[in-house]
């Protein structure tokens, strides 16, 4: 075995290129890609807006307005579209294709809620009336079986929005994740950690 | 391992590998972050375990089927690359005990092995000097001692687990893994990224590409040809096996390799294929198998697991705890079965904080958590506060072989090489049911100990108590196994078929029991021995 310092072993791991997707041509990914690492801002003034591959025009609409209702910006970090999310959902519908059916068959519920409470369609209604229809359909408690699809729907549309935006460097630093570095010794947890927990090292 | 023994013993030793080559140093993707990938290391149809884990395989392979008996499940778990899947495991290295040889005669069930603890003992203590494991020493009788490396600290939470574990009896010590806390024999420390899965690109725990095959290669007598597909051991006049016919994937052409002496080590049940598929006028139920017990005695590890939310963990100071790819402190089987209604015992891995970055599917099902789901501010300050606050416990115990387990050929379908394709049968009895409902209740036990509470309801006993599937656990052994009669065992102790003289199998066929412990630090030492053993014979010229 040739000796590599570790150094050099991180150096060439971090070298190694991003695997290509299957269903995406090199220049798509990188597309995609691209778009859901900067921040909304970044990208806006790039030449080519983001031209969503799996949604149609009004279906990316909807998922943009949704993924900042589940996650919006505060004051520790941006909103789910800052963070690239409706990007990174149309790369999972295609490198993913079961999961197709569910997303487009959940945001044609969700409009169809719209369209009999207020007469058009999710985008197209006001703030309040979007709330008024989440507030319906995002909470797992009491869940009347006339709403049991749109739930379970949402439940999965939550969950990818979290890996969407959990898994950027913005929602990493958020979480405030300290781990993925070279370390030369172990030296288990902080004092302040085990004090939070009333353990400690014997 | 054998091709290692061998060739340092001087043999020429050409290896098949049935996919392609694998370099750790190179192809690890031990560091990357999940925005590396638009994918974020969601998995792929290669990777079911996410798009950087170091093993290339999974329970279904595109062109290589299997079936399964009516009623019945098993899931097949094969890796296809260098190392096969000694790139896919937790590192977690135990020894069999004592105990774990001799089963029988303790309770009657199954049958004893025709070796004992003692036999293997200097060869576990080779492996664990010439591999490297960190553990502790603490004189249970039936988790045996090794020659340990420090173990690391274990993180807090791991602490608070032990706590919990002290107060309700369950014996929690340090974990035993093959993962260097210390340079050794020209590898590298650790460098506590907690990324085993991935392969080490520094060469700090154990995989064979990463470990055994460099010296292989180093006496220049090991010739490894990539993407051969075996298909069946061929044999001569003398009845003596004289090589192994493959096809080449890569041109779809069927090849052939003589050798003197022909060792199979594929996994279990791809050698008892091999064999099922190795027919001829002298050997009509396949080779090596007039007893008919090729493909017999097939076991699991039984396993489920149960994650808990634990309040106190919530709201977590934020530090590293990444520490090594595995857990840091483990519950070895703490109780006698004697006093139960189940005859085999489980250890359990533990799991849970900030282990390891975000990546695909983090906090899923957030609803388990705050009891409600959500969305808005309330909600990205729920991900914030549970965050790093659940805990899980995974058990992965013995079952008892019967004749209801096993594989044979499907009589009618083939892969697309055009080999006959293994079909299962499975059964779990009661033995395994019940161990199972004392994991479950023992899990959720802690996790209220802990003062949290369970993220699942209470398997019922109809859904078999969440135990898995035969197979997910990926620990199949039994297909071959060893015995002193060739009437009831393919192979003798030394893993030498009984039938024919020139071939040994030397993965986890020829065990003839599970144990309540991962098998790969006994197939290792297994595999070593017999190693030996045919360099022994060699020297011998007796074969
Ligand atoms: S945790 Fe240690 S042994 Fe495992 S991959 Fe990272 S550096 Fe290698």
């Amino acid at each position: 075995m040739t000796k590599i310092s570790r150094r050099t072993a991180l150096q060439l791991v971090g070298a190694a290129p991003v695997a290509a997707a299957m269903a995406w041509t090199p220049a798509e990914a990188e597309q995609a890609h691209t778009h859901a690492q900067q921040a909304r801002a970044a990208a806006a003034k790039q030449s080519k807006p983001y031209k969503p591959k799996f949604f149609t025009a009004h279906e990316y609409a909807t998922v943009a307005v949704l993924v900042d209702l589940i996650i919006p910006k505060d004051d520790r970090s941006g909103s789910a579209t800052d963070a690239g999310v409706p990007e990174f959902m149309d790369f999972m519908m295609i490198d993913q294709p079961q999961r197709q059916v569910a997303m487009r068959g959940g945001l044609a519920l969700i409009d169809r809620m719209c369209e009999e409470l207020f007469a058009k369609r999710f985008v197209a209604c006001a703030d309040e009336q979007r709330r008024h229809v989440l507030d319906a359909i995002a909470y797992t408690t009491d869940v009347p079986p006339a709403r049991a699809h749109a739930v379970a729907f949402f439940n999965s549309f939550r969950d990818l929005t979290a890996s969407g935006f959990w898994t950027t460097k913005m929602g990493i630093a958020d979480l405030q994740y300290q781990g993925n570095v070279f370390l030369n010794e172990w030296n288990g947890c902080p004092e302040e950690a085990l004090t939070k927990l009333g353990v400690k090292y014997s | 391992m054998a091709a290692k023994v061998l060739c340092e013993a001087g043999a020429d030793v050409v290896m098949l590998e049935a996919g392609a080559m694998w370099d750790t140093e190179k192809d690890s993707r031990m560091s990357a972050w999940a925005y590396d990938s638009p994918r974020r290391g969601a998995s792929t149809a290669e990777r079911p375990f996410g798009e950087f884990d170091g093993c290339i395989g999974g329970w279904e392979i595109e062109g290589e089927p299997y079936t399964q008996a009516p009623g019945t499940t098993f899931d097949w778990f094969r890796a296809r690359m260098l190392g096969g899947r000694t790139n896919h495991w937790g590192r977690i290295s135990l020894r069999f005990g004592p105990d774990d040889f001799k089963r029988r005669s303790l309770d009657g069930l199954g049958d004893d092995w025709p070796i004992g603890y003692d036999d293997l003992k200097p060869y576990f203590d080779k492996l664990d000097r010439l591999v490297g494991i960190f553990g502790s020493a603490e004189n249970l009788p039936n988790e045996p001692n090794g020659i340990f490396l420090p173990p690391p600290r274990p993180r807090c939470y791991e602490l608070l687990i032990k706590q919990a574990c002290d107060r309700l009896g369950v014996t929690c010590i340090p974990s035993r893994l093959s993962i260097l806390t210390r340079p050794l024999n020209g590898r590298a420390a650790c460098h506590y990224c907690g990324q085993c899965g991935r392969g080490c690109a520094t060469h700090s725990n154990f995989s064979s590409p990463s470990v055994l095959l460099p010296p292989a290669l180093a006496t220049g007598r090991l010739r490894i040809i990539a993407n051969a597909m075996a298909r069946e051991v061929t044999t001569g006049e003398s009845g003596l096996a004289t090589g192994v016919s493959y096809i080449n994937r890569t041109d779809r052409r069927d090849y052939a390799v003589r050798a003197r002496i022909v060792v199979l080590a594929p996994s279990a049940c791809e050698s008892a294929r091999m064999l099922l598929n190795s027919k001829s006028s002298r050997f009509p139920n396949g080779l090596a198998n007039s007893s008919g017990v090729v493909g017999r005695y097939l076991t699991d590890s039984t396993g489920l697991s149960v994650s808990g939310y634990i309040p106190k963990m919530a709201n977590g100071v934020a530090h590293n705890e990444d520490g090594v790819g595995g857990m840091h402190l483990y519950m070895p089987w703490w109780l006698d079965n004697k006093k139960l209604d189940f005859p085999r015992g489980y250890h359990i891995e533990l799991g849970g904080g900030r282990r390891s970055a975000p990546s695909f599917g983090v906090m899923g099902g957030i609803q388990r958590f705050n009891g409600k789901g959500g969305y808005g501010k309330q909600l990205k300050d729920d991900y914030r506060q549970y965050y790093g606050s659940t805990v899980s416990f995974s058990g992965r115990g013995e079952m008892v072989p019967n004749d209801d387990t096993y594989c044979d050929l499907d009589p009618r379908v083939v892969d697309t090489y055009g080999i006959p394709v293994l079909r299962f049968h499975f059964k779990f009895t009661d033995h395994e049911y019940l161990q199972a409902k004392h994991m479950q209740d023992t899990f959720r036990q802690i996790i209220q100990e802990l003062g949290g509470t369970p993220l699942s309801p209470m398997p019922s006993r109809e859904s078999g108590y969440g135990l898995e599937a035969g197979g997910r656990i990926i620990h199949e052994v039994g297909t071959t196994r060893m015995g002193a009669d060739p009437r009831t065992s393919v192979v003798n102790q030394f893993c030498q078929a009984h039938e024919v003289k020139n071939l040994f199998i030397a993965d986890g066929g020829p065990f003839v029991s599970n144990a309540d412990k991962n098998v790969t630090w006994t197939l290792l030492a297994l595999s070593m021995r017999t190693a030996e053993y045919i360099a022994l014979l060699r020297s011998q010229l007796s074969l």
